[in-house]
């Protein structure tokens, strides 16, 4: 047996391992399973569940998440005591546990649920939580509820905000039994500097955290005789919501999307990588002006709430850099609240715009006043991937079975580069593909830039050549990643032109609305090479070659940049630390 | 006679304390403790200001290793804090009497442990290590052995006659 190739053996099989940084790892590599909450394959180990525990010869009981592999060691995943362990760790849990199943929001994908039900829990030897120890359900946020009743300590959501966004609003406060989970002094979420990217939620094995649920009110209009539903798609969901119906992650199913959503009832369907392409046209007409006069730059990308958000809250000097575009989201919903009741001879309020998206901080964005007109909310509600596929499902639509359909024109026309802002290093590929034509006047050849991609890297620096001009991207994801750019810019040492930032890692693919997926790092890389298959796939490439964005541009908005376009595309940001509980 | 408690962060004091440990993470625990020195307690802001202006930390994250720490208070401590040690050995000699003596002298129930005047915190704590003097007072660092609640109720007049 040479030096690189180890063996250990589980259950008595011999198994091979390389650089796997803990036991559980190997043993999932190896095709086998133990249950755990608090391991998440994106965060450090924490060891604190264990639930994972295993037997080693020698050395007792482990927890797998936690013990490196070792050469020759022998462990054993079911034995009488691991099992006995696991039981009492879950027994222990559901004592202390609001155990309001059947209303619970998590109910069906709770994975303290799922493993109770494994282990066959049916009775708890100990005292049920006292009523006087309920805590109030924390729903200030537009995008989260937060139920410490249904907490079971994991730390999961702590380290993602930590780890993720590098400002953890999530800590643990007290100690032993009075121990919670809570933003700073037990306030409401909704009241500090949290961006909604919901990644806490997405790494909760219960009902503890969840994202605030607008199913209710879009079946309320869809319902209703007298409003017409319009409906937008972003580019992330389409590689993402088969897996809720047992596809593989990246299938993109955007026919199935279309059809799906006619037959909820929806009455027109469009698609955000539409305004993607829209946004294209102006963030890069807007960066070669900045480039040209040399001002407030690196521009800093504006479509992720969550950055956006961020800069708000803690870094206000720095707002003069963000693109005054919206998001494409925010693009497309004005758009359709002028264009569409002036075609369809009805009036605002008599239709809803809604919108699906990877993401629960659009939620938040939705409700921002400066994105209404008239005191309408341009985008009535948003809705989750995972929330549309629990529509979906509750409608009885067998979507595996459905026949593929288009979305409605104007606005479901896209190009490739609308469709890769879904993954992170697309909005900056996008917009070098535009931007390098516009500045040069020449066709670019070779438009992928693959350099730009790539979900496990979170920050990716990429040299370019616009025909003489040097250029510099920086494409990041996470706020931990962002706020070392801004570091870099605020010490005088930046040398890039362009930032690019997606909260959440990897970009939208992974976003916090996002079906279960983080027991599995490799999901979101799947998701976005779904994203670039497509824009292999289309015909056209280039946000300025889509012909529906010329029309648009010809017929309403002018050109790039123009004053009716600012009106409508462009927005303004609050600086929010100074009214924050942070400014002392 | 009662004693000013400033609700108002002095945020230059605040920064002074984290310069002089460097605004380093690691010695959040000792940069706690002078702040609580300095304010008798750790006010909210104080908190907040800290977690916002080090590198690596956040509010919450403060408040939690500030919440973890029986040592540390986020009530305003009273001029004279008195704790009364209920470790075993005080314990069984009857520190809880001694307890309630102080209670009921000082109008103090569970959740509100300083004195409305601002004067007395009081607060229970494990082991002083002075079992052989049980049950043991110790108020402002000063030791009052094998107390009573008779005695207590002396030493508490004495502190008051004093402040009067």
């Amino acid at each position: 047996m040479t030096d690189d190739k180890k063996i250990m053996f589980i259950d008595g099989k011999e198994v091979e391992f390389t650089n796997e940084p803990n036991l559980l790892e190997v043993i999932r590599k190896a095709g086998m399973n133990v249950p755990t909450f608090c391991y998440r394959p994106d965060l450090t180990p924490f060891g604190a569940c264990r639930m994972c525990v295993v037997e080693v010869e020698g050395r007792g009981i482990q927890s797998s998440c936690t013990m490196p592999p070792e050469n020759g060691l022998k462990i054993h995943l079911n034995t009488e005591k691991t099992r006995r362990i696991r039981k009492t760790v879950l027994e222990l849990l559901l004592a202390n546990h609001d155990k309001e199943c059947l209303t619970c929001e998590k109910s069906g994908s709770c994975e303290l649920q799922k493993y109770s039900e494994e282990y066959g829990v049916r009775r708890i030897r100990y005292p049920e939580k006292k009523l006087e120890d309920y805590l109030p359900v924390d729903d200030s946020s537009p995008s989260l509820v937060r139920d410490p009743n249904k907490c079971i300590l994991c730390g999961a959501c702590v380290r993602a905000c930590d780890e993720f966004q590098g400002h953890a609003v999530l800590g643990f406060a007290n100690r032993g039994s009075k121990t919670v989970v809570q933003p700073m002094a037990g306030k409401p979420l909704g009241q500090v500097d949290c961006v909604n990217c919901g990644q806490c939620a997405a790494v909760c094995p219960t009902g503890a955290l969840t994202i605030k649920s607008d199913i209710e009110n879009v079946w309320s209009v869809i319902t209703n005789p007298n409003k017409k539903t319009v409906v937008q798609i972003a580019p992330a969901v389409r590689v993402a919501l088969g897996e809720m119906f047992g596809l593989k992650a990246g299938t993109n199913t955007i026919g199935l999307i279309d059809a799906a959503l006619r037959k909820l009832g929806f009455d027109l369907v469009f698609d955000t990588n539409f305004s993607a392409d829209l946004t294209i046209m102006e963030e890069a007409s807007e960066f070669l002006a900045r480039l040209k006069s040399g001002e407030n730059l690196p521009l800093f990308t504006s479509c992720c709430p969550a950055w956006v958000k961020y800069l708000e809250d803690q870094h206000p000097d720095m707002l003069k850099h963000l693109s005054s575009c919206k998001s494409p989201m925010s693009m497309l919903s004005p758009v359709l609240a002028r264009l569409v009741p002036e075609k369809l001879g009805i009036k605002r309020d008599e239709m809803s715009i809604v919108a699906i998206m990877p993401c629960t901080a659009k939620k938040f964005e939705c409700k921002r006043p400066e994105l209404s007109t008239d005191g309408h909310p341009d985008t009535d509600y948003v809705l989750t991937t995972k929330e549309l596929g629990r529509m979906i499902k509750s409608a009885g639509i067998d979507f595996n079975k459905l026949d593929a359909e288009t979305p409605d024109n104007p606005f479901g026309e896209y190009t490739g580069a609308g469709t890769i802002f879904g993954a992170s290093g697309g909005v900056a590929e996008a917009a070098v593909r535009t931007a390098y034509e516009f500045a040069t006047g020449e066709v670019l050849e070779n438009i992928d830039i693959k350099e730009m991609r790539g979900t496990s890297n979170r920050s990716k620096t990429i040299q370019l050549d616009l025909k003489g001009t040097k250029l510099t991207v920086r494409v990041v994801s996470t706020l931990r990643e962002a706020e070392i750019a801004i570091r870099e810019i605020k010490e005088g040492k930046a040398d890039f032109q362009m930032l690019e930032v997606m909260a959440c890692p990897g970009g939208c693919v992974n976003g916090g609305g996002q079906p279960h997926s983080c027991d599995n790092s490799a999901i979101k890389q799947e998701r976005a090479e779904g994203l670039y298959k497509e824009d292999e796939e289309l015909p056209l490439r280039k946000s300025h070659c889509n012909p529906s964005i010329h029309k648009l541009y010809a017929e309403y908005l002018e050109s790039p940049n123009s004053h009716k376009a600012h009106e409508i595309l462009h927005t303004v940001y609050t600086n929010r630390f100074e009214y924050s509980y942070k400014n002392i | 006679m009662s004693v000013e408690i400033s609700h108002k962060i002095d945020t230059s004091r605040l920064d002074s304390i984290m310069a002089e440990y460097g605004y380093k993470k690691s010695n959040l625990i000792a940069i706690l403790q002078k702040v609580q020195e300095v304010f008798r307690y750790l006010p909210e802001d104080s908190m907040t200001y800290i977690g916002t202006k080090m590198e690596g930390l956040s509010p919450a994250t403060v408040y939690g290793v500030a919440t973890f720490y029986a040592q540390f208070s986020l009530e305003p401590k009273g001029k004279y804090e008195i704790k009364v040690c209920d470790g075993t050995a005080c314990h069984v000699r009857g520190s809880m009497p001694v307890l309630n003596a102080i209670k009921s002298r000082l109008n103090l129930v569970d959740g509100k442990m300083t004195s409305d005047d601002g004067l007395f915190s009081l607060e229970t704590v494990s082991c002083l290590g002075a079992c052989g003097l049980a049950p043991v007072v110790v108020i402002n660092g000063k030791v009052y052995p094998q107390m009573t609640s008779d005695a207590i109720k002396i030493v508490l007049d004495t502190l008051l006659k004093e402040e009067a």
